[in-house]
């Protein structure tokens, strides 16, 4: 196996989703290609270190006035659709 | 991993029927789905627009977008994965306005592949975070998934951060899995190859 196909397979073989034959074939290469053991584990490092450290946070205060908003503007648009729905009524009763 | 607690031990009959009582005009059911996800939400729309007062706005129009149209939800694929990609359109219009100069979209390919070839071939200190404070590891983290071109980011970001399945991000952005995996395999290298900048082993960290 050469490099260049290793690295096509690492997302796979990171995520797990591989087969017996393919995972065993990429395992072979790492034992004796020292690059791509390399790049296999801090690409592992990299994925793990983004999921450990959060780097977006919404505070509690922004979060209630973020909902707040949105519960009046759903029920705004409800109320909308009720009166157009009334007008449509009155236009053609029954219908 | 706080990214999608929200989503642990909330059995999917609840969700369908707060998402048909929502879909009958009840807003209360509604707030009650907004609850569940709005820090991914905000989150997702944050990491794409990288602007705070984008982040908030798309949170807003997302949900409220999802309400006004929640008739044409078929229920084929999960609430969360329906509004994940309203966020999404919403975030990367919003990024548009910001940057017209380039044109931004999901379907966005850079014709190279060289971005994505290993070239700093150096192992990591054994305990990277170790090696700079909170504040400077929140920095080089946020400065280097910044200058991932915006198809990357999305990718990496709902693969790899919020924990989507590589089908449910497809779903979500309207891609194939292929290009999912073809994008997100360029994503983590890329991030890799700048992080080792900063991580890699320095004389004294001890040999493997």
């Amino acid at each position: 196996m050469k490099c260049s196909e290793f690295l096509k397979e690492l997302t796979d073989y990171l995520d797990g989703v591989i087969d017996t034959r393919t995972k065993a074939e990429l395992e072979e290469h790492l034992h004796w290609c020292h690059n791509c053991y390399v790049v296999c584990n801090t690409t592992q490092k990299t994925i793990e270190i983004y999921r450990d450290h959060q780097l977006v946070e919404l505070p509690d205060d922004l979060r209630s006035r973020l909902r707040s908003a949105i519960v009046t503007k759903c029920e705004q648009h409800k109320h909308d659709c009720q009166e157009a729905h009334a007008a449509d009524e009155k236009k053609e009763p029954g219908k | 991993m706080e990214a999608i607690e929200s989503k642990v031990g909330e059995p999917a009959n609840d969700e369908t029927k707060l998402v048909d009582a929502a879909r009958s005009g009840d807003v209360g059911a509604f707030e009650q789905l907004v609850r569940r996800y709005d820090r991914n939400v905000f989150r997702i729309a944050q990491h794409i627009t990288q602007n705070r007062e984008d982040a908030e706005d798309v949170v807003q129009d997302a949900f409220l977008k999802a309400f006004q149209n929640l008739g044409q939800f078929q229920g084929q694929s999960k609430f969360y994965t329906w509004l994940v990609r309203i966020a999404v359109n919403e975030a990367l219009m919003r990024l548009r306005r910001r940057r017209p100069e380039r044109m931004v979209s999901i379907d966005e390919d850079v014709k190279t592949e060289d971005d994505s070839i290993p070239r700093e071939i150096a192992d990591w200190s054994p305990n990277p975070e170790q090696l700079y404070n909170q504040g400077e590891l929140k920095e080089i983290l946020q400065k280097t998934i910044q200058g991932l071109a915006p198809s990357f980011r999305t990718v990496f970001v709902l693969r790899d951060v919020e924990g989507l399945s590589t089908e449910e991000t497809a779903d979500a952005l309207g891609l194939s899995v292929p290009a999912v995996k073809s994008r997100l395999l360029r994503a983590r290298l890329q991030l890799r190859e700048r992080l080792t900048k900063y991580f890699k082993r320095r004389n004294g960290d001890g040999q493997k």
